[in-house]
């Protein structure tokens, strides 16, 4: 096995008394699609925003493409991006110089080349030139993604990628991320509150319950761990131990 | 320091300013009628007495110059809320973009908003008033670039404090830097302040600047002693601002209140 794109140990965060975070550890493979799960408030959010090198971890260590985030976070967020459907883009700016603005910001070379490449395949053409203000916020979630694969990340971060897509919509994105992800050999760490979808998305599966790692393995692992019938099942089982 | 990135987040506040009317208009409302207004005031003061023949040299030269220090902090300040605004932290701190560079690309947009207000209202002045700013010549240089740092000062400041007590602390990019214009002696001589506030004038470059301004007009001389406080005072604060930026963007980082500042 070749060595972790991901290496997360021991991740804790405290806010104060509060440990939303609490000892965390999990790895992912170059290639490799990990699905974090868990029910609100479990640290899914803390823990992304500690891989996205905007909360400083209080202990614990988060290596990725070989480097230490605290050390080496310009070098490593170049090739990490992220979507999120709760975090937009500004509102004023159109699609494409949105985009633009993104391009410049990873230092993305042939921009007007790669901006045409990532519109087509998300099918963003009819709104290229629309003012996000005016996206319906399906067409903001495409947006967030568009923004995401522009940059060519080999890690990349997706925060419930489909939740305000309609099912036709949100099947192009699942299908877009599986052909991009088998073309470019990305990883990535994917949340959904859909289990299907994320079954159907990750190789493995880490569940977080109050900060912590409780489960991980494949879906059918853990599925099999927790003596139910789906992961949904499971999940409920979880969040209602609570 | 990478300056591609500084050019993006400059493009991302160009391509805003391009489409946004209310935007542009806000740059240059309040300059023009702070200049209409005052400018008219001083016309009249100068017709009703001869010994305030000065008065429009004075008070138009003082408004230009105290429209410069607050647009250079309204440049930094503003360029921080409208990504507040727009929510758009998180994507910008979650990409390699450094603070530094942040706060650079924001003083870059100060400067275009200075420059941008200085040609209309000098360019105003001129035709309304018959008033040239350029009387001053080329030290009219250095005490601009004085102005500029002494605006950022402000503006690094107001952008820690809105950064630390988030939205709620918003009216300080309004307010702020009203608070040091007593003490910058902006259209009356330091001399005219009571005793125990002076040396505090002292310690604020602007008060140099300003200082500068009438002896130059009065005098023709160039105030060299001002303009080295204001250098030194200038080079001084904005090392301590920057170091508070600096401090108060990681204990928001760790706090975890970066991606939150505006909620």
């Amino acid at each position: 096995m070749s060595a972790p794109i991901v290496r997360v140990q021991n991740l804790t965060k405290q806010f104060g008394n509060f440990t939303a975070v609490d000892h965390v550890s999990f790895e992912i493979q170059p290639g490799e699609t990990v699905g974090l799960l868990g029910p609100n408030g479990a640290g899914k959010t803390t823990t992304f925003q500690m891989l996205l090198g905007v909360i400083t971890p209080t202990h614990g260590t988060i290596e990725m493409l070989g480097f230490d985030l605290l050390h080496h976070r310009e070098e490593i967020l170049r090739q990490v991006n992220f979507s999120s459907t709760y975090i937009s883009m500004p509102y004023a700016l159109t699609v494409e110089e949105n985009l633009r603005v993104i391009g410049r910001l990873y230092g993305v070379s042939g921009i007007d080349r790669r901006i045409d490449d990532v519109i087509k395949k998300l099918e963003m053409e009819d709104m290229r030139h629309k003012i996000a203000r005016k996206l319906s916020s399906g067409q903001m979630t495409r947006l967030t993604l568009a923004k995401a694969v522009l940059t060519e990340p080999k890690i990349l971060f997706l925060d419930e990628p489909t939740a305000s897509l309609d099912p036709d919509i949100a099947h192009k994105v699942k299908g877009f991320l599986k052909e991009y992800r088998a073309t470019s050999g990305l990883s990535m760490l994917y949340t959904s509150h859909n289990m299907r979808e994320i079954e159907e998305m990750s190789d493995r599966i880490v569940f977080l319950q109050r900060g912590k790692v409780i489960a991980e393995g494949t879906a059918q692992e853990v599925i099999a761990q927790y003596g139910e019938d789906d992961l949904e099942q499971v999940f409920l089982k979880i969040a209602r131990e609570r | 320091m990478n300056v591609g990135r500084i050019l993006a987040l400059i493009s991302r506040h160009l391509f805003l300013y391009r489409r946004s009317f209310p935007r542009l208009l806000e740059i240059f409302y309040w300059p023009l009628l702070d200049l209409v207004v005052w400018g008219f005031i001083t016309v009249y003061l100068a017709q009703e007495g001869k010994e305030l023949h000065g008065a429009v040299v004075f008070f138009l030269g003082a408004l230009i110059f105290w429209d410069i220090l607050f647009r250079a902090q309204q440049g930094i300040t503003i360029s921080f809320l409208e990504e507040i605004w727009s929510r758009n932290l998180m994507n910008l701190f979650a990409s390699p973009l450094t603070a530094g560079e942040f706060l650079a690309a924001m003083m870059a947009m100060s400067i275009f908003k200075v420059a941008a207000v200085s040609i209309i209202m000098a360019f105003a002045a001129l035709f309304f008033y018959s008033y040239n700013v350029f009387i001053m010549g080329l030290t009219l240089i250095p005490f601009i670039m004085n102005l500029i740092a002494s605006g950022w000062l402000i503006g690094i400041l107001t952008t820690s404090v809105i950064m630390r007590f988030g939205q709620q602390a918003e009216v300080l990019a309004w307010g702020l830097v009203f608070l040091f214009q007593p003490i910058s002696c902006v259209f009356y001589p330091l001399s005219v302040l009571p005793g125990w506030l002076q040396p505090l004038a002292m310690a604020n470059p602007a008060a140099h600047v300003f200082e500068g301004m009438r002896e130059v007009l009065l005098n023709q001389a160039v105030p060299w002693s001002h303009l080295w406080w204001a250098m030194g005072l200038n080079g001084l604060y904005l090392l301590i601002m920057i170091a508070i930026y600096q401090y108060t963007f990681a204990a928001c980082k760790d706090r975890g209140m970066l991606v939150r500042v505006g909620e």
